[in-house]
């Protein structure tokens, strides 16, 4: 095995292990290389306070795909399911409840004809993301040029969009490019129905429901669960690091060497080819492929740097939006909390805080001025409740997404964080009172923490924001969505890349593709 | 700079006169003018064929002054001016002068232009066309420091056999020690005050022939030193129309004219790249990473589209704006005339012309169309033409070193 | 044929409804056009206010006018006249100004003066800009295809489609796809560092827009904008020589020389439908007119809620009308002035004086307006398009007197869920005249005349929807062959017989007569006659 192909792959992310575990299938002799003392990027299990244990940035699984899953045999390498297929429980302050079981309201103040048409919108959707769905294990297409593969691609592309036939296919045209708010005022009269699908729109983004792009978002989320997704929305039994964990036994047992605590410093070059990685420490290593799991603007501008790019792709670069807007809170109760009117057999569902649309556009409006959002939207994970091994026992977890938390610097200090943190207990105060007198710890993660814990550019979930224009071919930038970079023998394959964020593993298993392809060429 | 041009009150002054304004003035007996970005420069002072003749026969001064400059320095500079242009900045040494084309992505021209480096990492880039915003999206990742300085420096171009002598006089002693290409200071007596002056053995004429550089402050003695030593040299100001004549006999090219900067075609497919501009010398491949270095070599492997070439055509009608055919009249159109004149000193009817790939190969048949107007009326005539080699006049004074008196 | 039996009816004579009824009564039709109020025009109407004082009460510049048509139809002769005005300003509460001169040179010193990179930035700029207003100019006088249709006509224009996009280059295609969908923020990131010229040149992307600057969609908008040109000159505004009414008057005198019937005072109530295709029109009075082609220029949603009984169609495409997203977010004063008022920072002898004037400082100030229209209310630190025609055009007011028109963004059609109240108004009146007074300390004494267009006051006068200038929002999912709706952008309706023709269609608002001409292309294309719309010019 000694002669064959050296494959480099910066980061053990989840994509970064799919990628290194296809490779190392293929035969390539393949080394992960992790800057943490722990494998998993973004989805990973941590303590955060003493006995306490938590998914640290993504909490929940709900694109996790299944053909690799199957591929890669997750489930044998340990990754099983504390809790599937999770209700969305929409809290009200005041009023019943809203409980969702995908197209179903299974408790709220709902009336028939919105019951009717959550039904005819939940089934719709699922239709759109598949559409996406079927894209997520395919090399984006260049839109001219790039020979036969591309023009298949296209072709591959438009007929996923034709064979919804003629009235999906209009619905798909109009509704694809605009905002979840319009669509929501259109179908539904209930305030509280229409904020819980449009928070699910914006999560994650820097967008308010009335932005454009934001149902590209929702058909992206859901794009998991329309393509055979099993599960829909779950909990993995010991946290999202057990994924991690368990795409890392897959990626060992493949063959791949994996080092932890070994962060690299820089891509060397020789000439026009990556000739393998400076670390941190100064040990260089050689490479005949590096494939960079880190998001596009730390590999390109960081560890290559700009230099040895042409100024046009450069300026691309920089200009992919990567402000995160989405704060993470943590919080150790000492018991479960109480929200009233809510059965304790929820508790553990998917929870949200985000009772109207003006409600959460308020949010973001504070947010988009590089202000703390007053009053936040929420959505609340208890984990606990289902997987005891999180925190000790008769304890409880609570994680919670919070937006809006903006990626500027005045947001970004130690007083913003405090008041963020205040702002928020305060909100789930209302929802759960005495909840604040059962923090045992707390910790709150600004996108400006997120980016230096994980080492996301931007402090955003998906290493990117999920846009029109930063989508399939045009994903993170033209001239680099096949995963290729404009450095011969360099890939991306991670969530900047297609088919973006969310811990699914296809960009991954792409850019082992494409790494595979290159070498056949 | 103009104090006005930096307030809200500039548009009083929609174009502004150059540092020598005063004395282009005086001299332009035509008042003929034409706007160069924020400037007004010449076309014609008196008479074009005798302003030419003193290009070729004694020395002539161009106002360059409105040309753009920019000033880069810091650490990175040079590794910075590598990846902006084609060819190898490491070989321009302090002191020297080096002609430069830079790219796009796609490898397209943007423009051409002359690098100074004037001491060790610092640098004048001087060009046609506004580069700031490109240099600055271009220093991203380099430690480096850009300005422009086009208003700052007041600059002449001083062309023609007794260019050397004139400079001579007014006190530059050893200047015909320069070699094409080098920057010389000199500190000037007399009317010019004590200050340092520096000139360069470049041009824009193929000929012998020098640019000045002085701050604007001292712009009019320095004219007034060339005009009092230059007049038994037969000094004469000259506009852009005999300079035209000069830059197309030498074969140089011009933005807009010859080419279209590709940062500014609406359709890109017009721009072109260095090797469709008969540039290719100016393309190092052998050094790492530049702008448009992919691009162009995949450009290599797949041919290029265009062809750049020099025409020589029969009969004495200019081919402006001639469509060139491959046959005598029902033949395919196989290119444009870019530029063209007739040559007063080689005495022939000369063009540069975009050609389509493969045309312009040695043995090709090539014709031109040419419509011209006598008296008001139009003419046409359809006239054979011949590829050619190098400059239409390339006189041996415009190398040698050192230079002589005329 | 019968006394009140037409060969086509229009309903409304807006400057489109006109262009399509001059079309269908030049190829030899018996037309009638019906307008509701006593005047032609809808918004593009000059109304004398008193004698010797003429306004132009709702649009107020021209630009967009299809140069084809213009000449086509010959509205030189018929009287119109476009007169350049030559760039725009933005003043500053510092007193400092950024000028938008006409001179590119200039306009790129003056970006230079207040950011040396944004004065290259600018040239970048305008090339890029460039490139999509010649994309998209091609498509104008182009009925857009049916994607999901295999129909030749339909085939061979998603063919023309394909080939104008590929003729871009694959760079500039990305750059397209990014352009259509960006925010007017982002995109204005990408080229300048000034927070001012970013906001100065973000106004384009959202006049007449329910959305701020930070909202995506909101790059496409400038390119409406920026499409038209005057005599070739893209991107440039001028006056109609005698207000925008002008150009209905030209175009109502085209439509009579082809032996044109144009009836005021006449209230369309209600299409006429006999089983699956329409058969005229009734108006409020009582009159009805017969024809077996009867076209729309009002809104697509006035169109389908209001002159159809729902039962006579089906009902999602009830639905559809109703959803269509045509917003009110734009308000005008016009204000008769005594004499000239001073702007100091401008100074009495700049150019731009007779060009539009804004008051802004950041983008930020400009998102804060709309924030408060998403809060129900007029902003309170609007973004006005502020210009004094009369200084250009001399017909509008009495020698040494004044006529300022004042676009103001961001205006709801209701307040908080509210009609409009006399307090409201004055309210909102006052925030304007404070905001132009603290630029011009003259202004208010040289006030004799203000008039308060409200959205609603647009929509009960107009007849547009909420008061919404562009006749539906210029978003993606309402543009090219999903305007008005997917599957009816073809200007048929769901009726046999029955066609829209206004800026609810293809492609889009402002005064632009395309959508009209397009209308009548595919009018005369169903009664096999021969097509009379000329071609878009080749635009190179």
């Amino acid at each position: 095995m000694t002669d064959a192909k050296h494959v480099i792959v910066i980061g053990a992310g989840h994509n970064g292990l799919a990628c290194a575990a296809y490779l190392a299938k293929a035969g390539r002799r393949v080394t992960v290389l992790e800057a943490a003392g722990q494998v998993g990027g973004a989805a990973v299990t941590r303590e955060f306070a003493p006995g306490f244990r938590v998914s640290a940035c993504a909490h929940f699984s709900y694109l996790l795909d299944a053909r690799i899953a199957k591929e890669l045999e997750l489930a044998r390498h340990g990754l099983a399911t504390a809790r599937a297929d999770l209700r969305t429980v929409s809290l009200q302050p005041a009023d019943e409840h809203l409980v969702l079981n995908g197209g179903t309201v299974e408790a709220g103040r709902v009336n028939e004809a919105d019951r009717a048409a959550l039904a005819a919108h939940h089934a719709a959707m699922l239709k759109f993301a598949r559409v996406l769905g079927r894209q997520h294990h395919r090399i984006p297409p260049r839109l001219l040029g790039g020979g036969r593969s591309n023009a298949i691609g296209a072709a591959l592309l438009a007929w996923d969009i034709r064979r919804l036939g003629r009235d999906d296919m209009r619905e798909f045209l109009r509704v694809a490019g605009i905002n979840i708010f319009d669509i929501v005022e259109e179908s539904f009269e209930s305030p509280a129905l229409k904020a819980a699908l449009a928070f699910d729109a914006v999560l994650g983004t820097n967008l308010s429901p009335r932005a454009n792009n934001s149902m590209l978002a929702l058909l992206h989320r859901l794009s998991g669960q329309a393509s055979g997704t099993a599960g829909g929305v779950s909990l993995p039994a010991g946290g999202m690091g057990a994924v991690s964990e368990a795409f890392a036994k897959a990626a060992t047992a493949a063959g791949a060497t994996l080092r932890l605590s070994a962060p690299v410093k820089q891509i060397a070059l020789n000439g026009d080819r990556v000739a393998g990685v400076v670390l941190e420490s100064g040990e260089t290593l050689a490479a005949d492929v590096v494939v960079s799991n880190a998001d596009p603007k730390r590999t390109l501008l960081e560890l290559l740097g700009a230099r040895h790019l042409e100024t046009g792709f450069v300026h691309r670069i920089r200009h992919f939006r990567t402000k995160g807007m989405a704060a993470k809170l943590h919080l150790a109760l000492d018991s479960l909390p109480g929200f009233p009117r809510l059965p304790a057999a929820l508790a553990g569902e998917r929870l949200v805080i985000a009772p109207d649309l003006v409600y959460l556009e308020h949010a973001f409006d504070a947010a988009k001025y590089g202000e703390t959002s007053p009053q936040p939207a929420l959505e609340i994970s208890i984990p606990t409740v289902h997987d005891r091994t999180l925190a000790p026992a008769g304890k409880h977890v609570l994680s919670a997404v919070v937006q809006y938390a903006p990626y500027v610097a005045e947001a970004s200090t130690d007083a913003a964080r405090a008041q963020l943190l205040e702002n928020t207990l305060n909100v789930l105060e209302s929802y759960a009172p005495g909840i604040r007198g059962k923090v045992l710890a707390s910790q709150l993660l600004l996108p400006a923490d997120l980016e230096r814990e994980f080492r996301l550019t931007g402090g955003h979930w998906h290493h990117g924001e999920l846009a029109l224009d930063q989508m399939l071919m045009l994903r993170p930038v033209p001239g680099a969505a096949q995963y290729a970079m404009p450095v011969d023998g360099l890939y991306l394959c991670g969530a900047g890349t297609h088919p973006g964020g969310g811990v699914m593993g296809c960009a991954g298993r792409n850019a082992a593709q494409a790494v595979l392809r290159a070498e056949r060429a | 700079m103009n104090p006005l041009m930096n307030q809200k009150e500039h548009f009083r002054t929609a174009v502004y006169p150059t540092p020598f304004h005063e004395r282009t003035a005086a001299l332009n007996k035509l008042n003929l003018w034409h706007r160069w970005k924020d400037y007004t420069v010449a076309d014609a002072y008196f008479n074009v064929a005798l302003e030419y003749a003193a290009i070729r026969n004694a020395c002539a001064v161009f106002d360059l002054s409105p040309m753009t400059k920019h000033r880069i320095t810091g650490p990175d500079a040079e590794a910075f001016l590598n990846r902006l242009v084609t060819r190898d900045v490491s070989k321009i040494k302090p002191g020297k002068v080096g002609y430069a084309i830079w790219c796009d992505d796609n490898g397209r021209v943007i423009d051409d232009g002359t690098i100074f480096h004037l001491s060790p990492g610092n640098y004048r880039l001087c060009s046609q066309e506004r580069q700031l915003e490109w240099l600055e999206r271009s220093a991203f990742g380099f430690d480096v420091r850009m300005t422009e300085e086009t208003h700052d420096v007041a600059c002449l171009a001083f062309q023609g056999p007794t260019s050397c002598a004139v400079l001579k006089a007014i006190g530059c002693a050893g200047v015909e020690n320069l070699k094409p290409f080098d920057i010389g200071y000199f500190k000037l007596p007399g009317p010019f005050a004590g200050g340092e002056l520096m000139v360069s053995r470049t041009g824009f004429t193929g000929d012998l022939g020098y640019e000045l550089w002085t701050d604007p402050s001292r712009a009019l003695p320095l004219w007034d030193a060339l005009f009092d030593k230059g007049a038994i040299h037969g000094i004469r100001p000259m506009g852009t129309h005999a300079l035209e004549l000069a830059r197309i006999e030498a074969g140089f090219l011009q933005a807009h004219v010859d080419f279209m900067p590709a940062d500014q075609a609406i359709h890109l497919d017009r721009s072109r790249s260095p090797f469709e501009l008969d540039l290719g010398r100016l393309v190092d491949f052998k050094k790492p990473n530049f702008n448009g270095r992919r691009a162009l070599l995949e450009e290599q492997k797949r041919g290029s589209r265009y062809r750049f070439v020099r025409l020589e055509i029969a009969g004495n009608k200019v081919a402006k704006a001639a469509y060139i055919y491959n046959r005598e009249h029902k033949g395919q159109v196989v290119g444009t005339v870019t530029s063209a004149a007739w040559s007063p000193s080689a005495k022939t009817n000369i063009a540069l012309a975009s050609l389509h790939m493969p045309w312009g190969r040695p043995g090709d048949e090539l014709w031109a169309d040419i419509y011209y107007q006598r008296e008001l009326q139009w003419f046409r005539v359809n006239v054979p033409c011949k590829v050619v080699e190098g400059a239409f006049f390339d006189p041996p004074r415009r190398r040698a070193t050192p230079a002589a008196d005329f | 044929m019968p006394q009140n039996t037409y060969d086509a009816i229009v309903v409304g004579a807006g400057h489109n409804g006109l262009t399509n009824a001059t079309y269908l009564a030049r190829s030899g039709l018996k037309v009638l056009l019906l307008e509701r109020n006593p005047w032609i025009g809808g918004a593009a109407v000059s109304r004398e206010i008193e004698k010797g004082w003429t306004y132009s009460n709702c649009s107020y510049v021209c630009s967009l006018l299809r140069p084809e048509i213009f000449r086509d139809l010959e509205l030189a002769r018929h009287g119109l006249q476009v007169v350049p005005y030559g760039g725009g300003v933005t003043l500053t509460s510092r007193g400092d100004i950024l000028g938008s001169y006409a001179d590119h040179e200039l306009k790129r010193r003056e970006f230079a003066r207040h950011n040396a990179h944004d004065g290259d930035a600018y040239d970048r700029y305008s090339t890029e800009v460039m490139r999509q207003c010649k994309f998209i100019r091609p498509l104008l006088l182009r009925t857009p295809p049916d994607p999901t249709s295999l129909r030749p006509r339909d085939i061979r224009e998603m063919i023309f489609l394909s080939k104008e996009f590929r003729k871009l280059g694959e760079q500039v295609i990305y750059d397209t796809i990014r352009f259509y969908s960006m925010s007017i923020a982002d995109y204005l990131g990408e080229f300048f560092e000034s927070d001012l010229i970013k906001a100065a040149l973000s106004g384009s992307g959202i006049i007449g827009t329910a959305l701020g600057p930070y909202s995506p969609g909101t790059a496409y908008v400038l390119l409406h904008h920026y499409m038209g040109d005057v005599d070739g000159s893209i991107g440039s505004w001028g006056f109609a020589r005698g207000g925008m009414g002008a150009v209905s008057k030209a175009l109502a005198s085209a439509f009579k020389s082809f032996g044109g019937e144009i009836v005021t005072d006449a209230d369309v109530v209600r299409v006429l439908v006999s089983g699956n295709r329409v058969t005229g029109v009734a108006c409020a009075n009582g009159n009805e007119y017969r024809a077996k082609t009867v076209v729309s220029n009002l809104d697509p949603k006035r169109t389908f809620t209001k002159l159809f009984d729902p039962r006579d169609l089906n009902a999602d495409f009830v639905k559809r009308a109703r959803n269509f997203k045509i917003r009110g977010s734009s308000g005008k004063l016009n204000i008769a002035l005594d004499g000239l008022p001073e702007f100091p920072a401008l100074g009495k002898d700049n150019p731009l004086r007779f060009g539009d004037m804004h008051f802004l400082e950041s983008l930020a100030q400009v998102e804060r307006a709309y924030d408060d229209w998403k809060n129900g209310t007029w902003s309170k630190l609007p973004y006005l398009d502020l210009l004094i025609p009369s200084m250009t055009d001399p017909t509008m007011t009495p020698a040494g007197k004044h006529w300022m028109s004042v676009f103001v963004q961001y205006v709801p059609s209701t307040i908080q869920g509210k009609p409009w109240t006399d307090e409201d108004r004055n309210g909102f009146k006052n925030t304007v005249l404070d905001m132009i007074g603290r630029y011009s300390p003259n202004f208010k004494s040289l006030v004799r005349h203000v008039e308060v267009r409200t959205p609603d006051i647009i929509e009960n006068e107009v007849g547009l929807t909420d008061g919404n200038i562009f006749q539906g929002d210029l978003s993606l999912d309402q543009m090219l062959f999903n305007r008005p709706f997917p599957g009816f952008a073809q200007y048929r309706g769901p009726k046999k017989g029955f066609y829209l023709c206004g800026s609810g269609t293809h492609p889009g608002g402002g005064v632009m007569a395309a959508p009209g001409a397009n209308a009548a292309r595919e009018i005369l294309h169903d009664l096999r006659r021969p097509n009379l719309v000329p071609e878009g010019w080749h635009d190179d």
